[in-house]
């Protein structure tokens, strides 16, 4: 079977979903002719139309407004930021009203919000944010974050069908790195809130989510080989998250090490760290290890960016730390 | 060939002023943008009045009447403590009434603080209406938004968002969505002249000029944001000629000339309806007494000014015309107005007798189904109050 890149399957999720549901249409900025920042876009407008292909001025705020006023008129806006960092601009309309809509009126916001994130391409401060700690501390919202292509596929088409506004992170890294086999029809359905076992193991158990996934898997594949068995566990979701997949995985392993690429202090790795220490606790033979970026912007020059990402070996190094106990 | 003459002769045209000159033009150099009235101050129509008929003219009024009413007895509850806040309309009746009696009622409303009362026009309980100020379980929103934020999907009037203007690209978006439904429903956002300083205004206007969709922007400019006047919230003459920029069709009516406005909301709607965008409507007029509850107007301006004002009441004003025109003798009025007042002190009592929501009510409509998350949070408070059985329910 042909393998298909993680953009092409979130191209691929938005056809099949448009074609599929008349009241799904795109809203974002150069997402026309352009086909978007990253090309996720590409062909879109000439296959539906400008009047489901909708260009609009630059404003971020008002994407996220016009979303919001078109979704409780029924309509599945799937909007785009040309960077996650730009969402900051349309931050009360996301955070603000459609996470409070349903709460405030009981009618529901049914849009998509898709935040190419992550670092690693050299962006600096406004082209490398991982906001997803911000989204997932605001009631109301759903935050997704997939890791391969058959998730970025899958979730996006649930999110796309879910009653609640979604906010889909995208990882800029992944879009033509990861590859992978799609299913078609309803099989290709990922589920909003469940998480997958990416690697088995009995001796850590080692959560993480987006661009920590092939790292992770990377780090768990070569100590294996020395003996030691990590079992990953990649998120997909973290509004709601699935904790329960976490703690049935500590509760075999006794130790957990948690990785994200977002900054430290309040992240949601924090939230895993927090949750398992609070609900876990009879079960860990170890402290609770968070593999991060540390609390800067992210620096633009590659070797600094280099120093600033998590990688396999902080990884490693967490993981040899946590074996001694 | 034809560009090289374009060129030619858009040199021919450049001024021979300087710079400075150019640069001294004015907006003020502008012809003023004139105020649309049909009934003045004293109840004289002077106007081309807009068509009605009695029955539509008489239930506007009694809204009005209603909403004065009832602001007047929730400042006193709010005085006594009863409830926790209020934003009254006192003064502004005109405005929401106007428009909302020019709206079909499948148009959707998108309010700010003071145009929830558009509900009561279109025949919202009243009793529910007042369970919103005290927050109980006979509330549609169950006590989760702050009084005076009313909204019913019943009414197709949402809830605000207290962050000023955010609620203007949110018509916007459900102008787009009637546009793409062609269902001839227009959304109509309410904003004060202060919310004219907030970006989504800007993004919303330009928005719209550009997509051509069936909204209406309706500003109440009542002369006070909070404690800030109009002059130091913006250096436009008018906030009418801020359409100008965006390429959309605009006017200042007199706020407080109820059968202007609805006059101008009818003749936008039907632009709407015809596929020919939006419309920009200033709609002049005056905060009568404090912005709400919280605050004393007394600190920051000048009595004689809000004296004047007074002088130009939409109530007063629409009542002298409706006697002159014979729709109403001052008997009848008198007696709604004792009518009136009487379902008022009737639905304040029956809703200040009606019990709280049930505290883990908060829980729901977070989402549409309740996560596992909540679902534990829930569980805790529940533990939490069962070991507590003294705590408020």
């Amino acid at each position: 079977m042909s393998e298909t890149t993680y953009i092409e399957a979130i191209r691929l999720a938005m056809i099949e979903e448009m074609e599929r549901d008349q009241s799904v249409f795109l809203i974002g900025e150069d997402i026309g002719h352009f086909g978007g920042a990253f090309k996720a876009t590409q062909g879109l407008l000439e296959r539906f139309g400008k009047e489901r292909v909708v260009d609009t001025p630059i404003a971020e705020a008002l994407i996220m407004g016009v979303s919001v006023g078109a979704a409780i008129r029924g309509l599945r806006p799937v909007a785009e930021m040309q960077f996650a960092d730009f969402v900051t601009c349309g931050f009360s309309q996301l955070v603000e009203n459609a996470g409070t809509f349903h709460y405030r009126l009981k009618v529901s916001v049914p849009m998509v919000v898709r935040l190419p994130s992550g670092g690693g391409v050299g962006g600096g401060p406004y082209h490398s944010r991982n906001p997803e700690a911000w989204f997932c501390h605001a009631p109301g919202l759903k935050v997704v974050a997939p890791a391969t292509a058959a998730d970025a596929h899958g979730l996006l088409k649930s999110a796309i069908r879910d009653p609640d506004p979604v906010v889909f992170l995208e990882q800029k890294w992944l879009y033509r790195r990861e590859k992978g086999v799609l299913q078609s029809g309803d099989d290709a359905l990922v589920p909003l809130g469940k998480a997958r076992v990416a690697r088995e193991g009995r001796h850590l158990t080692l959560v993480t989510y987006a661009n920590g996934v092939p790292m992770a898997v990377e780090a768990a594949d070569r100590l294996r080989a020395q003996g030691i068995e990590i079992e990953v566990i990649d998120l997909r979701s973290l509004a709601p998250w699935d904790h329960q997949t976490v703690l049935a995985s500590v509760e075999k392993t006794g130790r957990l090490l948690v990785l994200s690429e977002a900054t430290r202090t309040g992240s949601f790795a924090s939230e895993v760290a927090a949750h398992v220490a609070e609900l876990g606790f009879e079960s860990l033979d170890a402290p609770i290890l968070r593999v991060t970026a540390p609390d800067a912007p992210t620096p633009s020059e590659k070797n600094l960016e280099a120093y600033f990402r998590p990688n396999t070996e902080k990884l490693v190094d967490a993981v040899s730390v946590l074996m001694r106990y | 060939m034809a560009k090289a003459a374009a060129a030619k002769s858009s040199t021919k045209r450049k001024s021979k002023r300087s710079a400075s000159e150019r640069i001294a033009q004015s907006p003020f150099d502008l012809p003023e943008i004139p105020l649309h009235q049909v009934i003045d101050p004293s109840g004289k129509a002077v106007g081309v009045l807009p068509k009605t008929d009695r029955a539509l003219r008489l239930r506007m009024y009694r809204t009005m009447q209603l909403i004065r009413l009832l602001d007047e007895r929730m400042m006193i509850l709010q005085r006594q403590g009863r409830i926790g806040f209020y934003g009254a309309c006192t003064g502004q009746e005109a405005a929401p009434v106007g428009t909302v009696a020019a709206l079909e009622d499948r148009d959707w409303i998108f309010p700010a603080l003071r145009e929830g009362v558009t509900m009561l026009y279109r025949g919202f309980d009243l009793e529910t209406y007042v369970c919103q100020v005290f927050g109980n379980s006979g509330d549609v929103l169950k006590g989760r938004q702050m009084p005076s934020h009313y909204a019913s999907k019943s009414v197709n009037v949402v809830s605000w968002g207290s962050c000023i203007g955010t609620q203007i690209p949110q018509a916007v978006g459900a102008a787009m969505a009637a546009k793409y439904k062609k269902d001839d429903v227009v959304a109509a956002a309410f904003m004060g002249d202060g919310a004219t300083s907030e970006g989504d205004f800007h993004t919303a206007l330009n928005f719209a000029g550009v997509f051509q969709v069936p909204a209406l922007f309706l500003c109440q400019n009542n002369h006070w944001s909070i404690s800030i006047p109009t002059a130091k919230q913006t250096a436009s003459r008018t906030i009418a000629e801020k359409a100008v920029a965006y390429g959309l069709p605009y006017a200042r009516v007199d706020g407080n000339d109820v059968l202007a406005v609805y006059g101008a909301v009818k003749e936008a709607r039907e632009r709407a309806a015809r596929g020919e965008g939006a419309t920009f409507l200033e709609l002049l007029t005056y905060r009568i007494g404090a912005h709400s509850s919280s605050d004393d107007p007394r600190v920051y301006r000048d009595e004689a000014e809000v004296e004047v004002w007074k002088a130009r009441d939409p109530l007063a004003r629409y009542r002298k015309f409706l006697i002159e025109e014979g729709d109403l003798s001052a008997k009848e009025d008198e007696r709604q107005r004792t009518e009136l007042n009487e379902t008022v002190l009737e639905a304040v009592k029956r809703a200040e007798a009606r019990p709280l929501p049930p505290a883990e009510s908060l829980f729901d409509d977070v989402y549409a189904e309740r996560p596992w998350h909540l679902e534990a949070q829930r569980t805790e408070l529940l533990e939490h109050l069962a070991s507590h059985p003294k705590k408020e329910r």
